[in-house]
């Protein structure tokens, strides 16, 4: 049996007081890759956020079993600044931020294992190469260098293989393998039904509310896809007030 | 020859003091504004640089008001000004739907015009010139102390916040994500900007206090690509800047401040075409390779 690494109790996330998670209960096990699937506007993205600590929930809340100190945190690649020159190199050293922090050296430990985590992203070569130079596929690789270095028990990827070809996304995959045999957890939101089907064991099925949860076959389904949806994608301007009770320490 | 170069270049600086003071203010200025102006066009905040220039004339204005032309009523109003309005349109651009560029438009525009009206409601309008476009050539000891501690506490504060401050360019959730060591370093930048501005702010007024920071940096872009070279460059082109201009203006009679900020806009146009990275002999030169 495995653990519970991630607990979230009656959890609701969202922006200007409308719900993008609504009333969430549900585990992640240690040490079993899982996938968040679900229609876009699901609030997949926004849970991950919350997990990482980067998002307040309105109520409820998200509960680790260990100290949440390992998280890591690969969101939507839009997000970083390609144009500002920085090598390959520097910017999988980030990785290494927990450890040697503003002002640590770059000692020869950590130049070799910087080198490693390039070597076993497939990069070996690329170190010099600014990142505004790197293709989609490669950029990707670079950020998971950085996710190996972060060394964290929890690895949190949002849309991890979205516009990769096979070649690259198997690479990546076999990363994800990895981390498991070593015991870290990762959650994934994904949309490839079939990639979920084939290297996921277990499955988080939300459409801002809870649709299914647990086992990835019992999961996937027809009839909870069909559910999910169903869900509404649009904020109604005018809902009221959630009459629903919230959960203990509830913030207003 | 070497006397007529002598008389050209030289000779200006070594015969009259008030060129060697200026001379050293603008160099100084040039070695602190380039490192803020390398970051504040890699973050593209540009025009933020723009803003808060502007956003501090109000404070020097109270403090010329209360206190005359003092250095440090001066210093002291503008800091808070500054200060005030970085703080301020940031906590405002976060708590409501506006943008920060939105805001702090807002912000300086009101800035500019109720520090307009401060200065002409008593001074006359010498004074009104001397705000907005300094005075390098009558930079006295207490000035240049100010603006040499200035250079001195921001070469040291990037020292310090150097790694932070890349990462949080390149990757902010990144950075937020494993400490909040990114807002700290993006506080300690926007007080180094303010801090450079007032500094630069004595030599050439609110108007041009930017120019000696994003020019030089603008056309160090076009030659160079890693940030410390980015940051030499644009160093060498401030200090060359400020000699030529303070020339120029000897010799041609030309208001040095402006002078200094034209130069660099020479400077820049010749980056332009010239640049390893500009628009013209560096696409010419440099044929594609192979692989």
């Amino acid at each position: 049996m495995h653990a519970i690494a991630i607990g979230f109790e009656d959890l609701t996330l969202g922006y200007d007081r409308h719900p993008a998670v609504h009333h969430l209960s549900a585990r992640i096990l240690a040490g079993v890759p899982t996938a968040v699937v679900g229609p876009n506007g699901a609030g997949k993205s926004t849970l991950l956020k919350a997990v990482a600590g980067l998002l307040k929930p309105l109520s409820g809340r998200v509960v680790f079993a260990e100290r949440r100190r390992a998280v890591a945190y690969l969101p939507q690649i839009s997000e970083i600044d390609t144009r500002f020159p920085l090598s390959v190199y520097d910017f999988v050293a980030m990785g290494l931020w927990a450890r040697v922090g503003a002002f640590g050296g770059i000692g020869a430990a950590e130049a070799s294992e910087i080198a490693a985590a390039i070597e076993a992203v497939g990069l070996a070569g690329f170190e010099t190469r600014p990142i505004g130079t790197l293709s989609g596929g490669q950029m990707q690789r670079t950020r998971f260098a950085r996710l190996i270095l972060q060394n964290a028990d929890t690895l949190l990827l949002d849309e991890p293989f979205n516009g990769l070809d096979h070649a690259t996304t198997e690479d990546l995959l076999d990363l994800v393998d990895r981390w498991r045999d070593e015991g870290r957890t990762v959650v994934a939101v994904l949309h490839d039904l079939d990639l979920v089907r084939a290297r996921f064991p277990e499955t988080l099925l939300i459409a801002r509310e809870r649709v299914a949860a647990g086992p990835t076959a019992e999961v996937v389904t027809e009839a909870n896809l069909a559910v999910a949806r169903r869900m509404i994608e649009a904020f109604d301007v005018h809902a009221g007030v959630c009459a629903r009770p919230t959960a203990r320490g509830a913030a207003a | 020859m070497i006397d007529l170069l002598y008389e050209v270049l030289i000779a200006p600086f070594a015969d009259f003091e008030f060129m060697r003071r200026a001379l050293v203010g603008a160099v100084a200025l040039a070695v602190a504004g380039a490192p803020v102006g390398v970051f504040l066009m890699l973050r593209r905040m540009s025009l933020t640089g723009d803003a808060m220039s502007h956003a501090i004339l109000p404070g020097a204005a109270i403090g010329y008001l209360a206190f005359g032309l003092s250095l440090t009523a001066m210093t002291v109003g503008g800091l808070i000004a500054g200060l005030a309005v970085a703080i301020g349109a940031g906590a405002v651009a976060r708590a409501s739907v506006l943008g920060e560029d939105a805001t702090l438009a807002a912000f300086y525009l009101v800035s500019l015009a109720l520090g307009v009206t401060i200065v002409s409601m008593r001074g006359s309008n010498v004074d009104l010139l001397h705000v907005l476009f300094g005075t390098v050539l009558a930079l006295d000891d207490q000035a240049l102390m100010l603006i040499a501690g200035i250079a001195t506490v921001t070469l040291v504060a990037f020292a310090v916040i150097l790694r932070p401050l890349v990462l949080e360019s390149v990757d902010p959730i990144h950075l937020a994500s494993v400490g909040r060591s990114g807002a700290v370093a993006h506080l300690v930048f926007m007080g180094l900007v303010v801090l450079n501005l007032v500094g630069a702010f004595h030599a050439l007024g609110t108007l041009l206090a930017v120019g000696m920071m994003m020019l030089p940096a603008a056309s160090a872009r076009l030659w160079v690509e890693d940030l410390t070279p980015l940051v030499a460059v644009a160093v060498a082109i401030g200090a060359a800047s400020a000699a030529a201009g303070l020339l120029a203006s000897y010799h041609g009679g030309l208001p040095a401040g402006p002078a200094i900020i034209l130069v660099a806009g020479l400077v820049h146009l010749a980056s332009l075409v010239f640049g390893r990275r500009g628009l013209v002999v560096g696409r010419l030169t440099r044929p594609h390779l192979e692989a």
